[in-house]
């Protein structure tokens, strides 16, 4: 079967790449672009770890077929820090040792980017809705909780020291 | 996962186009957080997918409690748990979005794929059923409309012939003093599928109820609507004996089969709580 041409926007940056049709985009993200950071857990839409935003938004990409993502713009682990300088949540994740076997944070931290990207001052309630689609093995999720909790209020003083 | 094409229609008429005359080996492809899980597993082959990403059209979504909504098919159940107007106007089917699988499903899943798919425990079909919704299907010779009511035909199976195409739904208007409420039971609060699920709507008028609908999930092969509780209540003070009494009824329109997730006893048994719960909630809201 003939390979199709995916252009989209991978991190910031225009990509073009043959697939096919049949592929996943997790698959094309892993295989095709080198873009280890999503894993694949169950492959079925239940554990989070192949996580990405697709247009901005938190998706399952195990469940996306890569050329549904054709003329859109995906963000992966790999490109939530820019310029090298770690986002709050993953200098937070850094400090309190959040990652064990580290499998599922790539997805946690996506999870936790979208999040804090639509609210700003999220609860304790908020932040465990928010990642009760993300299933982690080994932390038991206290820390993740709290690591969040820590880089919404981080990132709450810098937006308002530079609003000051 | 096995080959097959994928076709990218850009309207309603190229997607027929592509579904004419190829039956069942053409699938349609909207959240794909059924399909694709199916094509994985290998329950479903198929030659070629047409994506609906790409199609405008069914991600329409307008209207107000005053003149009905028009919910396009590809409305996804984060729009459902999201959307403002939606959740004052339309709490059981915001609700019933909401507890759709994670975010992560919630940003795929849409309105129209989990009722084209048809299992019983469909968590959007009760709400759309207890608004008396109407599919609008357009298909070769134009466009149908099909009551919710009549629309499941057995599990997994629906009205929809294989060169058709689900295109939205049409809620009528709900009037000003009307309230509905949508819940479900499951062991585990997210990423679980419904041992029951009850949606309620209720309308007031003179301090008694003018039109009442009750619908179950994952109590029979299709969702089902309570038909004896309905006309109990109509007519009648929604007093907490009414709806006791109601709750009663309601069991007696569930078939229920008992499998891994839950006895039919205990199903029968859920059914009475949680239509007794909406029917509250339902009523507190139309009175709000
Ligand atoms: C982890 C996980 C958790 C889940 N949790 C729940 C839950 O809590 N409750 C629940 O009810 N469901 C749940 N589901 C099932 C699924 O997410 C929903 O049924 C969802 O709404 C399906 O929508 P979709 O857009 O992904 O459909 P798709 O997978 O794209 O399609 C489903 C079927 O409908 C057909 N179809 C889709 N759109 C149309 C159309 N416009 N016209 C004609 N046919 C069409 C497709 O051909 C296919 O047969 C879950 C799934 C996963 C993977
Ligand atoms: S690999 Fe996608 S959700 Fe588990
Ligand atoms: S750190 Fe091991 S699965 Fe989460």
């Amino acid at each position: 079967m003939a390979k199709q041409v995916l252009s989209f926007t991978v991190n910031g940056e225009p990509v073009e790449a043959l697939v096919q049709p049949y592929v996943t985009l997790l698959d094309a993200l892993r295989e095709d672009l080198g873009l280890t950071g999503p894993k694949e857990g169950c492959g079925t839409g239940d554990c989070g770890a192949c996580s990405v935003h697709l247009d901005g938004k938190l998706v399952a990409s195990c469940l996306v077929l890569a050329m549904q993502a054709r003329g859109r713009s995906v963000t992966t682990i790999e490109g939530l820090a820019r310029g090298g300088a770690l986002t709050p949540v993953q200098d937070a994740f850094v400090r309190h040792g959040v990652p064990q076997c580290g499998f599922c944070i790539p997805g946690v931290l996506m999870a936790a980017a979208a999040l804090l990207a639509e609210n700003a001052e999220p609860s304790e309630d908020d932040i465990r809705y928010a990642i009760a689609g993300n299933l982690c093995r080994c932390t038991g999720y206290t820390k993740m909780v709290e690591a969040i909790s820590e880089a919404a209020g981080t990132a709450r003083n810098r937006g308002s020291a530079r609003g000051a | 996962m096995r080959r097959f094409e994928l076709v990218t229609p850009g309207s309603v008429d190229d997607c027929l186009s592509a579904l004419k005359g190829r039956g069942v080996e053409v699938k349609v492809l909207a959240g794909g957080t059924d399909l694709i899980a199916q094509l994985k597993v290998g329950m479903l082959k198929v030659a070629a997918v047409v994506d609906l990403s790409g199609v405008a059209e069914l991600r329409v979504l307008e209207g107000d409690a005053r003149r009905g909504f028009r919910i396009g098919a590809a409305v996804t159940a984060r729009t459902l748990e999201r959307d403002a107007k939606l959740r004052a106007a339309l709490p059981s089917l915001s609700e019933s979005g909401a507890l759709v699988g994670s975010i992560q499903i919630r940003n795929l899943a849409t309105l129209g794929g989990n009722i084209c798919n048809a299992a019983p425990s469909a968590d959007m079909a009760p709400p759309l059923l207890a608004l008396d919704a109407e599919a609008v299907i357009a298909g070769a010779g134009g466009r149908r409309r099909v009551p919710m009511a009549s629309f499941f035909k057995g599990v997994r199976q629906t009205v929809l012939g294989p060169d058709e195409l689900l295109v939205e739904f049409a809620v009528p208007a709900t009037g000003p003093k009307s309230g509905g409420a949508y819940l479900r039971h499951t062991p585990r609060r997210e990423l679980d599928i419904a041992v029951v699920g009850v949606a309620s709507q209720v309308s007031l008028a003179d301090g008694v109820c003018t039109k009442v609908r009750i619908a179950l999930a994952a109590v029979a092969p299709v969702p089902v609507r309570a038909t004896a509780a309905e006309q109990a209540l109509e007519g009648q003070p929604l007093t907490s004996q009414a709806i006791a009494r109601a709750a009663d009824l309601a069991v007696e329109a569930a078939r229920p089969i008992s499998d891994q997730r839950g006895s039919a006893e205990f199903r029968r048994h859920l059914v009475r709580i949680l239509t007794r719960r909406t029917l509250t909630i339902a009523l507190e809201r139309a009175t709000a």
